[in-house]
This record gives C-alpha cells, sequence and structure tokens, in this order.
C-alpha cells in the first residue's frame, strides 16, 4: 500500500515528528510504499542541517536523511512555510528537497492513505 | 474510518470532539493521549463508554514511556507501529483529532 | 498519474485564527488544492469556527487580515463549507455572524459526513 504522510511540527518541540518517523519505519518494514513525507508549518524544522541535539539524544533530522537514503523517500519540504522560518537551500539537509504546496495534494491524490502528524 | 487523538483529554478537547462526531470505527490513542485509557483517569468513563460503539487501541510504547503500562483499561487493545500502520491500512479513510 | 483522479478531500479546521499559524497556512493548501480540480469541503468546528467570524481588525496586532479570503473561495470552486453547530453554539455564535455562507450541520451530521471522504487534513 502507499502511504503519503504530513508531518505539521518541528523536532524536539513535539512528539509529532518522532511519531511520524516511526510510524514510516514500520511501514516500510511491512513492505508498504511512502510515496511522499511532506513537512509543513513547523514541521519544515526537521529539514535543518543548522540542528545539533546534545551527544546523548537522537539526531532527528540526520534520521530522516538516513531514512530517506536507505528507502528513496521523498522527503518534500513546503517552499512558503520553509522561508517564513528561515529553511533555504543552503541550510536544508540531505534527502530533502523544497517544492510547493500541490506536492502535498499531489501525495493525498496518488497515495492510498494519508496520515497526519501534528499537535 | 480510524480516528487518531494525540491530546491529554485533561489538556484539550480533542477528544471528545471525535467522540461526538465519530461513527463507529476505530479510536488509536498516541502520544499524550493515551492517558484517557488509564485506569482513575477521569476521561476513562468516555472511553469505556465509547467502547460500545467502536474498537479502542492505544501505542503501547507511548504508554510505556509515560510509566502507566500496568494502568491501562480493560478492553483497550494495546498495538505497536506496526499496528497503527495495519489500522491505517485497514480503514479506508482516517483522521487525526490534532 | 494523478492526472483524472478525483478525490474527496475534507480540510478540518478546529483552530482559531492569530493565535497560532495553522488556520492561515491551512487556507493556503485549500487554494492550492483547487488547482487540481478535487471535490474539497472545508469544516470548521471547535474553535476553528472563529475563523470565519465577521468583523476581524488586525491592524492593532500587525498580522495580515485572512478572513476575506474565505469569500473568495467560491471563485476557485470551493463551496462546500460545513460548520459544526454545537461549536457555534458553545462559542455564543449564530450563523449571522458569519463572513460566508456555509452549511450548518449537527456534530453526527459531520461524522457522517466525514466517514464519505478519501483524504481528511486537519490543521
Amino acid at each position: 500500500m502507499k502511504f503519503a504522510i504530513l508531518i505539521n511540527e518541528g523536532p524536539y518541540q513535539h512528539q509529532a515528528t518522532d511519531t511520524a518517523f516511526l510510524f514510516c519505519k514500520a511501514a516500510l518494514a511491512k513492505g508498504h510504499e511512502i510515496r511522499r513525507v511532506f513537512f509543513y508549518h513547523d514541521g519544515v524544522n526537521n529539514s535543518s542541517s543548522l540542528t545539533e541535539p546534545p551527544q546523548d539524544d537522537r539526531n532527528i533530522v540526520q534520521r530522516w536523511s538516513k531514512l530517506a537514503e536507505e528507502h528513496k523517500l521523498d522527503l518534500v519540504v513546503c517552499v512558503a512555510a520553509a522561508l517564513r522560518r528561515g529553511i533555504k537551500d543552503e541550510n536544508l539537509a540531505p534527502g530533502f528537497r523544497i517544492s510547493g504546496l500541490g506536492q502535498l495534494v499531489e501525495a493525498g491524490i496518488e497515495a492510498d492513505r494519508l496520515v497526519t502528524f501534528g499537535d | 474510518m480510524l480516528h487518531i487523538v494525540n491530546k491529554s483529554p485533561l489538556e484539550r478537547n480533542a477528544l471528545d470532539s471525535c467522540l461526538s462526531a465519530a461513527q463507529g470505527g476505530a479510536l488509536l490513542l498516541t502520544e499524550d493521549a493515551v492517558y484517557a485509557a488509564t485506569r482513575g483517569n477521569a476521561a476513562a468513563g468516555k472511553i469505556t463508554a465509547a467502547m460500545a460503539g467502536m474498537k479502542v487501541y492505544v501505542l503501547g510504547p507511548d504508554l510505556d514511556a509515560r510509566g502507566m503500562t500496568d494502568r491501562l483499561l480493560e478492553g483497550v487493545t494495546s498495538v505497536d507501529y506496526g499496528g497503527f500502520v495495519d489500522l491505517v491500512a485497514e480503514y479506508p479513510t482516517n483522521q487525526s483529532w490534532l | 498519474m494523478s492526472e483524472g483522479t478525483i478525490k474527496k478531500f475534507m480540510f478540518v479546521n478546529r483552530k482559531a485564527p492569530y493565535g497560532t499559524i495553522y488556520a492561515l497556512e491551512s487556507l493556503e493548501v485549500v487554494l492550492i488544492s483547487a488547482a487540481f480540480d478535487q471535490d474539497v469541503s472545508l469544516v470548521f468546528m471547535d474553535d476553528g469556527v472563529f475563523q470565519l467570524k465577521k468583523g476581524q481588525q488586525t491592524k492593532g496586532i500587525e498580522n495580515k487580515n485572512f478572513s476575506p479570503t474565505y469569500r473568495a473561495l467560491d471563485g476557485y470552486d470551493i463551496e462546500k463549507l460545513y460548520v459544526d453547530q454545537e461549536s457555534l453554539a458553545a462559542r455564543g455564535l449564530t450563523e449571522d455572524d458569519l463572513l460566508v455562507d456555509v452549511t450548518v450541520m449537527s456534530r453526527a451530521e459531520m461524522g457522517k459526513l466525514m466517514e464519505t471522504m478519501d483524504v481528511v487534513l486537519s490543521f
């Protein structure tokens, strides 16, 4: 089955992105396809390469980049939401790309299920 | 459909709104919403009542993280992230009550 | 691939405007969705009904007043706006307080409508 994921909250502040990540991992382990992960609202902050958590904490940004590399995931960051919050190509972590909101609607059309994670 | 709630019932009204709109199906409690399905919580009665019309699940890892696993209400099914995925696949539509 | 596919999209708005950005950014998705020729419904319940309150004046808080955009939605062929009766009543509002034509329905009717959707997005 094809899933699309919408993430509306940033890393560390809210558990939403953790839950979304663990959901994606479990879905992939079951042989499902993640059609696209779309980052919106403060969720765009999940893509900042400037993020530096303490050594003993999970690295949420790198974790997404790694999952994207391993499974060829399409991690899309909303351009309007990103620019509002200071996310640009120059501080975009590997595996993410910045694009328009149409990518979210398209993912909703193409996927069998869309699941929203937020606050 | 599958209803997903992630808010503590004592802090926000997401659970109340969800339960008053839901027409059967399933309810999955995640993150801070898992407190709703624990014995002694003021919202526990609502969950018990809801079970008459819908299946109720909690995300087990969230319950574990909060030290509430041994207080899970009878009749509520604990699932892991794989179970979460299965629920989303099982129901054609889902809604997160943010 | 998405060409020709028409799905029923529902945008559920349960948050008040200005206090957080959710209402504004939700509206931005709704406007984009119009370009995809989908079957779009908007639901306003809980504090989301405040998004449609007449007379919003945002100059004093130096925020953009985006409420006129709701009136422009029919120009994008987005005409299905549903408001939860119970939420209005709990906030001292009636349909006359709203800045756009909507269909007011009960909580149970709202729940039934949700069941008929393909994609539900909540903000």
